[in-house]
């Protein structure tokens, strides 16, 4: 009954300042009593669920609580001690009431932050005596997260109690979550529970089951976060090997180039703090168009001599890379570098479900398909794309429609270029900034394009995605390495089937 | 030994071909020399430093390698840009034969199990350690095991169809593969660090002047039979039917040859002879580790043989030497040049000079 | 009557939903030398392709007297005894004329036979009668690259007789020459004939006339008229397709 009393006063404390600034004080001024009257004294201030306890208390359990030295109660934490003052003994009887106190009152914290580990807490203590609280916390807060951590708190509470039938609803409401500390609550309460058994066994293989429906979750978020960093590393490369049949080996370094200019602006923008959460975003452009212009000197100087002997494209573009990744090297150092990800792209997300992904994976994912429809949209809307498809179909006919084809095929490679410098400015968030950041990237793009059908931008995206998944499902199992070598093979022996890749040009087109 | 295709030439050309062929033999001579130069007198004025012996030995390896990648490449126009894995097998292969060899005297004294094996707690060689301690397995595995690997990527791929960039880029992810595959520590093969601390080949210790003869002399040999056997190769009908895959290979398979079997017969043949480059090249350094998979390393060995002049003998040999002479001057003198150089070559010889030094030498030759 | 050489019955093939062949049925005889005409996209090329393994039929039978041709790839029915020449005429430019011949010759094809093959006196005599045929002889030395159009196409039919193939397919093997070039080829056709069947595409009306045999008209993948070409010349239909649009 006095429980339920010191609820409602939980309940009025803020609607009726007054009256519980009595009992707040009375319980306060008992903490300088004997260890029983201390420990009714902080049960009190539990109980009454007023914010300012909660220094009190903590000041309490760390044994910085002082007596005043005239015996009329204690210093407030936030005054200066009096000569004389001593600490406030506890005994052990008192410590468990302050920790349970402590969780109680947290529970109604304005930080969300303290009540979400106050909430926590309470789990783990397992007394039956807090589901009323948390009853009460419940019905204030507003946070989804904080109010799943309450109610998995309250049905362990009343996991412990008497009654048998809050015990049963206290089983069906764990086994509804996906929390594996649900389910250790849940194995634990067989023994104390005979007679429940057959309820606690449905109730953990109903959290099994969305367990696993997580951990598949979270896996395929991993693989398609995977697969869009493929997507971005390939896209480039679907524009110039896949769309045009150059073969750039220094496709990774455009993706490096990429990923510096984002450092690059990331630097210029130091200046201006204002503008440096959107350095990011801002690189975008910048990446894509120092990428381009490198990529339009590389056509223009020397890979348009070599149009029809891909095998000497494929020589001189290596080179073309080696030279490259050492100019950043000798400009740049060969130590990694940062790019500061903006607030926004920082921390994690909890999708429903509990499923959690990290906001960067997110945006990229996001960006990769972002990044791919501009690049459907510059082929099948723009007069540039147009342009360009005329001359992969019949370079001659297009030029004597009027068509610059010399011009048409550095553009070409210029955006593709300029594609894989935007993947650049991605990869820094994910991966280190360093000379040799594209090399890593080169055989992967080209497995996708490979493996998706040369010349097909759906290949590319179907093909990159399931590369990235198949990767990460296979990871836990094989180990990250093993997983590579096996997509590898795999990859090769799919050759096998269909040397055209998923999404082939069949019939006379493709004959060639 | 005939240099190019074996066509009835005009005399000039057959002139050239003979000083060709005097200049070769000469070089071949001089390079027999070195050992023995090495054994005089540090104050003789033809003494010859220990370590231009070893860097020669080394290149040696490098030129038999060279010749395994132009008889692919610049005959059969099949691009590998994988035969780095097929030279570190070889590698390997003869590196846990000098493993075994160390016997006790490794840091942890086991009498079987070389030092990373105690350190990652094996209790007994695995399987495929086996025989490893007799010289003529291990020498055959070290061709063997390339020319396996060569057959079955090479079955699979001939056999789809799959030719130029594609088949080179199957190439690349196949040696991407094994390096991260070795890079593991569980696959018996040392991991990142790989093998190193030889003590001892064929009974000679390592690192003494007879042993540095004894390598340098047994990759001369090696040179001079890869060469015959590539030369024999080019020079008879099998080398025509080759220039012929490669200019023009469904227009071979109408003429009823089939070339999968041509162009399985001569990659699988051409990563025995990487294997064989390896094999002599690892006792020679003192280390393989699977940095030797990177793919940097096979691409770098296409630019030897470009920057020679592929589909000539000659120009292989030439191009190995010159490139890898080139990259120990310069990696000593200015290192960070080394990579704009390297690049630059590969700029330079497929923009100016598509058939290499060799080109440049027979310019007047049609 | 004796079986046939070439057997092509119901032969379809679909790319893409495209009916390059449908239901193609044609019979050659031993010893016969046939023309097939039809205008662009006719199918003639795709028929080439199915009988020489290039492109596998959706439906139908493909036989060589008794080899089903639709189960072997281009070498194995190259080896059988039928050899193309390539509307483009493709030889090998790095190699000699004498070296393109050597190639062609029949002889065991695999790479350690090849490895070991030695020109045998037999085999020069050989070479060199398709030399004098061909009227090559002057150029045995040269690499194929610098041969005119004219002799590039007379080397591949020198090629073709090197393999002494018992049935030969020509496509357009005229195109591009000049008058006298083509009674050369016309004549060198006819003399290659004797005993062997021949399948020649062509354009040229003339020069079909010229060969004076049986002739096939192909029309969107299947056979249009059969017979001499006074016959097909006259069927309504073959006038109807050459002169209708």
């Amino acid at each position: 009954m006095a429980r339920l009393l010191s609820v409602l006063l939980v309940l009025i404390a803020s609607a009726w300042p007054a009256a519980a600034q009595d009992a707040f004080d009375a319980a306060v001024t008992g903490l300088a009593g004997g260890f029983s009257q201390q420990a009714e004294a902080v049960e009190r201030l539990g109980a009454l669920g007023d914010p300012r306890a909660v220094p009190v208390l903590r000041a309490l359990s760390e044994g910085r609580l002082l007596k005043r030295p005239d015996g009329n109660g204690v210093v407030p934490p936030a005054e200066a001690a009096p000569p004389g003052a001593e600490p406030v003994r506890v005994n052990n009887r008192v410590r468990v009431a302050l920790r349970g106190a402590l969780g109680r009152l947290q529970l109604v914290s304005p930080d969300p932050a303290e009540r979400l580990a106050a909430a926590e807490a309470v789990f783990r203590s397992r007394d039956a005596a807090n589901a009323p609280l948390l009853e009460a916390a419940l019905a204030r807060e507003s946070v989804p997260r904080i109010r799943a951590q309450m109610e998995l708190s309250l049905a362990a509470s009343r996991l412990v109690a008497a009654d048998a039938d809050a015990k049963r609803a206290a089983i069906a409401a764990l086994g509804a979550t996906a929390s594996t500390d649900a389910r250790g609550l849940l194995l634990e309460a067989r023994a104390a529970n005979p007679g429940l058994l057959a309820e606690i066994e449905a109730a953990v293989a109903a959290i099994d089951r969305r367990l696993s429906l997580r951990r598949m979750a979270e896996t395929l978020f991993q693989g398609l976060s995977l697969g869009s960093v493929l997507l971005l590393a390939a896209l480039g490369l679907a524009v110039t090997f896949g769309v045009m049949g150059v073969i750039n080996m220094a496709h990774g370094e455009m993706v490096m180039i990429g990923a510096y200019t984002a450092v690059l602006v990331q630097e210029a923008l130091r200046g201006v703090p204002a503008l440096l959460p959107w350095s990011l975003p801002l690189s975008v452009p910048a990446a894509f168009l120092v990428a381009a212009l490198v990529g339009a000197a590389i056509e223009r100087g020397l890979i348009r001599h070599l149009y029809g002997r891909p095998l000497e494209t494929l020589l001189m573009t290596f080179g073309v890379g080696m030279i490259l990744q050492q100019a950043v090297r000798s400009l740049f150092g060969a130590q990694n570098r940062e790019v500061v990800s903006p607030p926004w792209m920082q921390g994690t997300l909890t999708l429903p479900g509990g499923v959690e992904v990290t906001q960067n994976r997110l945006w990229i994912i996001v960006f990769g398909l972002a990044v791919l429809l501009a690049v459907l949209a510059a082929i099948r809307l723009t007069r540039f794309g147009l342009e360009m498809r005329a001359v992969v179909q019949n370079r001659r006919i297009a030029a004597t429609m009027g068509i610059r084809t010399g011009r048409v095929d550095a553009l070409t490679f210029a955006f593709g270029s300029g594609v894989a410098g935007m993947a650049g400015v991605a990869l820094s968030q994910i991966d280190n900034v360093s000379p040799n950041l594209g090399t890593g990237y080169i055989i992967d793009s080209f497995m996708v394009v490979v493996f998706g059908g040369v010349g097909s931008l759906a290949g590319t995206l179907v093909g990159a995605m399931t590369l990235g998944v198949v990767n990460k499902v296979l990871e836990p199992w094989a180990g990250a390495v093993l997983a590579k070598v096996a997509v590898l093979v795999a990859l090769m022996l799919f050759i096998q089937r269909r040397p055209r890749g998923l999404f082939a040009l069949r019939g006379r087109a493709a004959e060639g | 030994m005939s240099v190019a295709l074996a066509s009835p030439a005009p005399p000039r050309a057959a002139v050239a071909r003979n000083a060709f062929r005097w200049a070769l033999i000469g070089a071949v001579l001089l390079l027999a020399l070195l050992p023995i130069l090495n054994r005089l007198p540090a104050d003789s004025a033809l003494h010859v430093s220990d370590f231009l012996v070893s860097v020669t030995g080394k290149w040696i390896t490098y030129a038999v390698l060279a010749l395994a990648i132009d008889l692919a490449w610049g005959y059969a126009g099949i691009l590998s840009l994988g035969h780095g894995a097929f030279f570190a097998l070889g590698g390997y292969a003869i590196g846990m034969h000098l493993m075994r060899l160390i016997g006790p005297r490794g840091v942890y004294g086991h009498p079987v199990l070389p030092d990373f094996m105690v350190f990652l707690g094996y209790r007994e060689l695995p399987w495929y350690w086996l025989g490893f301690d007799h010289f003529p397995f291990a020498l055959l595995m070290a061709l063997a095991v390339p020319g396996l690997l060569a057959a079955v990527v090479g079955f699979l791929a001939f056999r789809s169809r799959i030719t130029g960039v594609y088949f080179s880029i199957i190439t690349q992810a196949m040696t991407y593969a094994l390096m991260l595959a070795f890079f593991r520590n569980d696959m018996g093969f040392g991991g990142n660090n790989g093998f190193t601390d030889f003590k001892e080949l064929l009974g000679t210790p390592l690192n003494t002047p007879n042993a540095r003869a004894m390598l340098f002399y047994a990759s001369l040999a090696a040179l001079l039979g890869a060469y015959w056997i590539c030369a024999r190769v080019v020079g008879s009908k099998l080398g025509r039917v080759l220039v012929a895959v490669r200019d023009a290979e469904s227009r071979v398979r109408f003429l009823g040859y089939d070339t999968t079997r041509i162009k399985l017969f001569v990659f699988v043949l051409s990563a025995v002879l990487a294997g064989l480059a390896g094999a002599l090249y690892v006792p020679q350094v003192g280390i393989i580790n699977p940095g030797e998979f990177s793919p940097g390393n096979s691409i770098e060995a296409v630019v030897w043989v470009a920057v020679g002049g592929r589909g000539t003998l000659v120009g292989a040999l030439l191009g190995a030497f010159s490139v890898n002479a080139l990259k120990t001057w310069l990696t000593s003198v200015a290192p960070d040049l080394w990579l704009f150089a390297l690049g630059g070559l590969f700029v330079l010889v497929t923009l100016f000079l598509p058939r290499g030094l060799v080109g440049l030498l027979r310019r007047r030759e049609p | 009557m004796s079986a046939p050489v070439l057997y092509l019955d119901g032969v379809s093939v679909v790319f893409d939903g495209f009916r390059a062949l449908n239901s193609l049925s044609l019979v050659v005889e031993p010893g016969e030398l046939r023309a097939v005409i039809g205008p662009n996209g006719a199918g003639k090329t795709t028929m080439m392709d199915v009988i020489t393994g290039k492109t596998r039929p959706t439906a139908g039978d493909v036989r060589f007297r008794d080899h089903d041709l639709t189960r072997l790839d281009e070498a194995a029915i190259a080896t059988l005894g039928i050899g193309r020449k390539f509307q483009k005429p493709t030889v090998f430019d790095a190699l000699t004329v004498f070296e393109n011949l050597e190639l062609a010759l029949k002889a065991p094809r695999g790479p350690i036979a090849c490895l070991r093959w030695a020109l045998s006196g037999e085999a020069r005599r050989r070479i060199e009668a398709v030399l004098d045929e061909t009227g090559l002889q002057a150029r045995a030395k040269d690499r194929a690259a610098i041969l005119s159009h004219g002799q590039r196409q007379w080397l591949e039919i020198g090629m073709l007789l090197m393999q002494d193939p018992e049935l030969l397919l020509v496509d357009e093997p005229v195109a591009g020459m000049t008058d006298q070039e083509t009674e050369h080829t016309a004549a060198l056709l006819r003399r290659i004939a004797g005993g062997r069947s021949v399948v020649v595409v062509e354009h040229d009306l003339e020069f079909v006339r010229s060969l004076g045999r049986r002739v096939t008209v192909l029309h969107e993948g299947s056979v249009l008229s059969e017979g001499s070409i006074d016959h097909v010349q006259n069927d309504p239909r073959v006038v109807e397709v050459y002169l209708g649009r």
